[in-house]
């Protein structure tokens, strides 16, 4: 269509490589520039006073599993790993919001690609341990990131591998490891599922230490042949041959490209630049400044719908909303919400992760949008809100949340709510020029 | 704005039926349809389906369970049910433990088990898998779904179908209308001037990009669904513990169905059935919950005249490998039973049981094609021609519905 003005463009790279921006970062980028905002968003140097200010939650113990028959004891253990599992949801929210960055950014996306539930690994210790992997491996190497994931106690339990031994092969990680992680389908056949299968053999979880280890006699050590490569395999050999096929780059560049540039898949040519920076080293920070540089990134039709977490965490963060700050019944509201949008982190509704796109514009998205930013809205401070027109206060709101533009018809819907900021803030939230990133 | 403003606003800024159409509006009928959804709510006579998936593979053995066949119990030795455990529906089969309201049914002749059903060439991929039997289209990638198809040739209206779940389920999409969403809990939507605000919202607006006028028209698909819908929501009327629950679900199609709006295909579903370990205790808890709420849901809906006309499709996107895996578990497999339920059912069996020894790689074989049983309700249920939704497949389930 056509390249997007400097300051839409340096709004798309805090949308996209960011979680929406800050008050002041908007302008900040546009007088640095997009590649050299990129850079800086990407570099390992810099200190993130929001990451130092939201700790990881001290969740306490993983409590004992109770007795069989013992009531009172069950009951007590739902009620701490409910807590635990809060506290965990509670905080990851309150970090994204604070720190933001392609650092949060980046385990976000590696969350919904390696999706993981608590709801089934039901140890929110381990949930956490994965989501620091991912943090800390983000934006490394992939083959890094994959050795780790493979033996990731909270994935081994979600995928069922930790009871995968010798004899019996348990298919499920293997599988899903191959057709979403690292290869895409198509790319193995059954036999290759089999042969993975046998290759990841061994691996047990203590949830007490929040360890996995390998265990040699549960292990398969026979010949076997995956994807062309014949001999004994462990874990991280099927994760070698694996990343070594020629499928993978592509898929592995493919999924972000789908979140961070457009759900229009990559052209050839443009797949070739982006597996190009990739490389012999899995480079995913090179990737990330490829999508960035590729023209696509600042192109008008390159629009997304936001996800729910990412609307609300980039509404939090305009407005200086702090989740960990809120009062319970707030809180409460807001996670609420999410769930009514479909999409609360850590709770991913499969191990293909959250849908994308038009999914989320349901007709009931509409009223849990409002709903949360309701919320917002009564904890926010809304001064830049008050005074001037009305015609002022709608531009005050766009400037706020970082919208380009207003189109007539959203000007127009919001002049009606102009008296009330509150309202202003809500209704510009649940606008389509909000819900998408343009 | 309202619908007549709507209008008048889309004809002056020149927005054509074909600009419209793109845009995903469907104004051109939708003063008919509120018109009718107001004064014509729907027919008493008319079919109304109700889709229920339940999503990770839900082992079929364990679910219509051949006990006594040798086969089964050396397949799978520590999580068969033995012939005295099941519920017998006879022909060596019976119904898991937890599915007592369902034996019910099955003995007064309204479930029917549709055996052995899959499509060409099996895919053990999740993704892959629904996909195809939500889009109907084995072979290739298509993006519209079955019934999606169904809302495009009935003249783009979103609320012949729609779904109790967040996330719309790809089989409502078609090209130029999805279903509406509904959760549980019902819709309450703002008042004042914050009410009209968002209202406006929902208008088109000419040149937008067409994600932004997807949200455009997903907010004024909201004010007209609870427009139309407004008696049937009930706001914070989550019935039964967790949000989400299939009873809750089925508890307000039951009240939408009773009220009789104009809807026509519900979609409802009930997830965890990925048994890769520990099945026994797993799956049954789950179909006892499928039962719980499958059950009473029929036995409501044969209280009212448009009750009696619903008609259920219980699947999932595979059954599971016929062996065991070490973990008291079942991989991916290939072919499960389809449960109809419904006053014009015809009950009972319909379809070969797949051998439990002539495996294609381990895997039961295909008898009947998922599309058969999506020809037998677009035909006898929704009144609409198979061949149009299903990409010229003519084939049904012989005698399932009357």
């Amino acid at each position: 269509m056509a390249p997007l003005d400097d300051r839409a463009a340096a709004r798309r790279l805090l949308d996209r490589l960011s979680l929406g921006p800050r008050p002041g970062e908007l302008d900040a980028a546009v007088a640095r520039g997009v590649s050299a905002t990129a850079e800086l968003m990407l570099s390992t140097s810099t200190t993130d006073h929001g990451a130092q200010a939201t700790p990881p939650p001290a969740l306490g113990a993983q409590p004992d599993a109770p007795a069989k028959g013992d009531k009172a004891a069950q009951t007590a253990f739902a009620e701490t790993l409910r807590t635990q599992a809060a506290a965990l949801t509670t905080w990851w929210l309150d970090r994204m919001v604070a720190a933001g960055g392609s650092t949060e950014k980046l385990t976000w996306f590696w969350h919904g690609h390696f999706a993981t539930s608590e709801q089934k690994v039901r140890d929110a210790g381990l949930m956490l341990a994965q989501n620091n992997t991912l943090r800390r491996l983000g934006a490394g190497s992939f083959t890094v990131l994959a050795h780790a994931m493979v033996v990731d106690p909270a994935l081994l339990l979600w995928l069922d591998a930790e009871q995968n031994k010798v004899g019996a092969a348990n298919e499920n990680l293997g599988r899903e490891f191959m057709e979403l992680f690292t290869l895409g389908v198509d790319t193995y056949t059954e036999d290759d599922v089999k042969a993975a299968a046998r290759a990841l053999t061994g691996w047990t979880v203590d949830k007490q230490a929040g360890t996995a280890s390998f265990k040699p006699a549960r292990h398969d050590k026979g010949r076997l042949t995956l994807l062309g490569a014949t001999g004994p395999l462990d874990a991280h050999g099927f994760v070698d041959v694996v990343l070594g096929r020629p499928a993978s780059p592509g898929h592995v560049t493919g999924r972000l490209w789908a979140r961070l540039v457009s759900d229009t898949p990559p052209t050839d040519d443009q797949r070739a630049r982006l597996v190009a920076a990739y490389g012999p080293a899995r480079d995913l920070r090179a990737v990330l400044l490829a999508l960035v540089a590729e023209p696509a990134f600042t192109d008008s039709a390159s629009t997304i719908v936001k996800q729910p977490v990412e609307w609300a965490v980039g509404l939090m963060r305009a407005t200086g909303v702090r989740p960990g700050a809120l009062p319970k019944a707030d809180l409460t509201a807001v996670q609420g919400a999410l769930a009514g949008l479909g999409q609360v982190p850590f709770l991913p509704p499969s191990v293909g992760g959250w849908p994308a796109g038009t999914a989320w514009l349901t007709t009931s998205a509409g009223v849990a949008r409002l709903t949360l930013a309701s919320v917002v809205a009564a904890h926010a401070d809304l001064s830049v809100l008050e005074g001037g027109t009305p015609d002022h206060r709608v531009e005050a709101v766009r400037t706020l949340l970082g919208v380009d533009s207003w189109s007539d018809r959203t000007r127009t819907a919001l002049l009606g709510v102009a008296p009330t900021p509150t309202q202003l803030l809500q209704a510009a939230a649940g606008s389509p020029e909000y819900v998408v990133s343009a | 704005m309202n619908l007549l403003t709507r209008r008048r606003f889309l004809t002056l800024s020149g927005v054509t039926a074909a600009g419209a159409l793109a845009l995903g509006a469907t104004h051109t009928d939708w003063q008919t349809l509120m018109t009718a959804a107001a004064r014509n709510p729907l027919d008493p006579q008319a079919g109304v389906l109700v889709v229920v998936t339940l999503y990770g593979g839900n082992d079929g053995l364990n679910t219509v369970v051949p006990a006594s066949d040798p086969a089964y119990q050396a397949a799978r030795p520590h999580i068969a049910y033995q012939p005295h455990e099941v519920l017998d529906l006879g022909e060596g089969l019976g119904l898991n433990p937890g599915m007592t309201g369902l034996k019910g049914l099955w003995d007064a002749g309204s479930l029917a088990v549709v055996r052995g059903v899959g499509y060409p060439v099996p895919d053990h991929s999740h993704f892959r898998s629904m996909s195809i039997w939500q889009t109907a289209s084995p072979t290739t990638s298509v993006s519209t779904g079955w019934l999606g198809r169904y809302l495009d040739a009935g003249g783009g209206d979103p609320l012949r179908a729609v779904s109790v779940e967040p996330v719309l389920p790809p089989m409502l999409a078609g090209a130029t209308t999805a279903a509406a969403s509904l959760p549980v809990g019902g819709l309450k939507l703002p008042t004042g001037a914050l009410g009209a605000a968002f209202t406006s919202l929902g208008a088109a607006q000419a040149g937008e990009p067409p994600l932004q006028a997807r949200v455009a028209r997903s907010i004024t698909d909201l004010h007209d669904t609870v427009r139309v819908l407004g008696r049937a929501v009930h706001p914070g009327g989550a019935v039964g513990g967790r949000a989400g629950a299939l009873a809750a679900q089925l508890d307000l199609v039951g009240g939408l169905v009773e009220a009789g709006v104009p809807t026509r295909v519900y979609s409802v579903s009930l997830g965890g059935f990925d048994t890769h370990a520990d099945e026994r205790t797993t799956q049954q808890a789950l179909l006892t919950e499928l039962d719980g709420a499958l059950a009473p849901f029929v036995a409501r809906m044969r209280g009212t005249d448009r009750g009696k006309q619903v008609v259920m499709v219980v699947y999932s996107e595979f059954g599971r490998r016929v062996a065991a895996n070490a973990s008291d578990g079942t991989d991916h497999g290939t072919a499960g039973p389809v449960l109809v339920l419904g006053n014009g059912v015809q009950g009972g069996f319909h379809g070969q049981q797949p051998s439990l020894t002539d495996l294609d790689g381990g895997d039961l074989r295909v008898h009947t094609d998922f599309r058969d049983v999506y020809g037998s309700v677009l035909d006898h249920v929704l009144g609409a021609d198979p061949g149009v939704m299903l990409n010229g497949w003519t084939g049904q389930v012989d005698g399932l519905l009357a």
